[in-house]
């Protein structure tokens, strides 16, 4: 059932198109991975999916009963403002809020959530700390637990690992895979690791100067992917 | 001492006088709540531009000689809130642009106003007293302290319910909107809260020294603390012991309030700055 459909969108900036003409539907339970050059535009894809801003041409729509307060979202760098006072614990708790209507509080359930994400991104020791004091990958650790707390039935992710260090990026590639298979969770991310990609991902978008998209095992047979995986992938595993 | 203190118990004997004190701390207290936000977003230039705007607005109540120059005040700072933020979100330089213009026209215009149809003897005198606010908080009128206090407690509570919903949407505003909180309907929101601010704390410290009281108490707070909720926390309770503390001061020493009530934000954030170095220096 498709949950997220792009029809003949075309992406850019003050009528400056980026991308164009992209037909594509996401399924529930999908693992997509939309990958590209730097520039070719999976930033601005994933906004325009989200809401954020308007697609220059073409429709993007929900499907079925898909609310966007089921969505989580990991965006590629968050513009927090430098000083901004608030703790890891603030920060991911903030993330359940999509689900709290009107109630002015969060729940004990909403607590306990957050919680759990904290432990499952290893933040348990930093929970008090803050935020801007934390290290890079520390960073990208607690607004990706935050994405988890949103994240109700779909689950946007804007270059997850970059900063992260080797075994935290494999750790990371489990909890994601984990959550899309066993949770059924849908999974969007655009990933830079195109051996990654494949290695994990059931659907590839490939965006740039050629459009591709289809199952990771048509992608591994097209010309788009075979360029694309022959480079990047001569010194993967 | 026991002459400072019998002094000011002699003041205490008038109801008035306790009325104005309540009411400055309650101002001095919202006041400080959205700090934080005004000093981070980039709300901070639409409240800077509201209270001239504020300025301007009274000027125009003196000059229809209302006897309750608030709701019309209310009325037009929260139209000009709302219309920052609409350009604000079209374009940010424009936004920029339209603030100052809006401001600096508001403070010509409102000036011209007073000069030209005020029937008072004493311009220069209400036009400071509009600026840096009344030169004793006892001059306010039963009526205006009644508004105050209610206005402040209702910031109050718009605050405190609507506490996570404002980190949520002022820490990161496309998490907010990507995952479904309404972000706009919130900003909305805290546009008009500061504007009802502004207009409340006009009367304590005038228009011009009105981000002061806002800002100053956060920026302390800052210095020591780091998470959200100690921040708010602190600075809530600075700004009434600095508010409380300035009123006193200004009753004994027959100092304007605004301006003594400002100057020890200003000595309190000095002494927060030292303290906040120490401890970072302790620590590295
Ligand atoms: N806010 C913006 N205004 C104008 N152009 C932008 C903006 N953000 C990104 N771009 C341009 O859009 C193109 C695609 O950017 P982006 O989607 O971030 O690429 P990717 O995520 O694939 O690396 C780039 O050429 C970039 O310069
Ligand atoms: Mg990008």
């Amino acid at each position: 059932m498709a949950q997220l459909i792009c029809e003949n969108v075309s992406l850019g900036y003050d009528g400056r198109e980026i991308v164009g003409d992209l037909n594509f539907h996401i399924d529930e339970g999908d693992y997509l991975c939309i990958v590209g050059e730097n520039g070719s535009g999976k930033s601005t894809l994933m906004k325009t999916l989200l809401g954020l801003m308007a697609p220059l041409r073409g429709r993007v729509s929900y499907g079925g009963t898909l609310k966007s307060t089921d969505i989580g979202y990991l965006p590629q760098q968050t513009q927090v403002q430098r000083d901004f006072p608030a703790s890891v614990w603030e920060i991911v708790l903030s993330g359940c809020q999509n689900r709290s209507g009107m109630r002015p509080f969060y729940s004990r359930e909403q607590k306990r959530t957050a919680r759990e994400n904290i432990e499952k991104m290893g933040l348990s020791e930093l929970s008090k700390r803050c935020y801007r004091e934390l290290s890079g990958g520390q960073q990208q650790r607690v607004l990706l637990a935050r994405a988890m707390c949103a994240a109700g039935r779909v689950l946007l992710l804007d270059e997850p690992v970059s900063g992260l260090d080797p075994k935290v990026t494999e750790e990371m590639y489990r909890i994601i895979y984990d959550l899309n298979k066993k949770d059924g969770m849908t999974v969007i991310m655009i990933s830079h690791d195109v051996s990654a990609a494949v290695k994990y991902a059931d659907k590839i978008l490939h965006i740039g100067k050629s459009v591709f998209f289809g199952s990771t095992a048509d992608y591994l047979k097209s010309d788009t992917g075979r360029v694309f995986t022959d480079v990047k992938g001569s010194d993967a595993p | 001492m026991t002459e400072l203190i019998s002094k000011l118990s002699l003041y205490f004997e008038y109801p008035f006088v306790r009325y104005a004190l309540i009411v400055g701390v309650l101002i001095a207290l919202c006041s400080s709540l959205l700090g934080v936000t005004l000093v981070l977003k980039r709300f901070s230039f639409i409240g800077d531009g509201l209270s001239h705007v504020a300025f301007g607005a009274l000027a125009i109540a003196t000059a229809l000689k209302l006897t309750n120059d608030m709701p019309l005040m209310l009325i037009i700072t929260t139209v000009c809130a709302v219309l920052l933020l609409r350009t604000g979100q079209n374009a940010k330089i424009k936004g920029d642009a339209a603030v100052a213009m809006i401001s600096v026209g508001a403070l010509a215009v409102g000036y011209l106003i007073m000069n030209v149809f005020s029937a008072s003897s004493n311009l220069t005198g209400d036009v400071c007293s509009t600026l840096f606010g009344s030169t004793s908080i006892l001059t306010l009128n039963r009526t205006q302290v009644q508004m105050c206090a209610v206005l402040s407690v209702i910031v109050v509570i718009i605050f405190v319910l609507f506490y996570n919903k404002i980190f949520a949407v002022t820490f990161d505003e496309d998490f907010a909107k990507a995952t479904g909180i309404r972000a706009d309907a919130y900003n909305l929101m805290i546009a008009i809260v500061i504007a009802v601010i502004i207009v409340v704390a006009m009367n304590l410290v005038g228009s011009l020294l009105i981000s002061a009281l806002v800002i100053f108490p956060s920026l302390s707070a800052m210095r020591l603390f780091k998470s959200f909720r100690s921040v708010t926390v602190c600075s809530a309770v600075l700004s009434v012991v600095c508010a409380l503390f300035g009123i006193l001061v200004s009753i004994i020493a027959g100092t304007p309030v605004g301006a003594t009530i400002v100057c020890v934000d200003i000595v309190v954030f000095f002494v927060f700055l030292l303290l906040g170095r120490c401890r970072g220096g302790a620590k590295a």
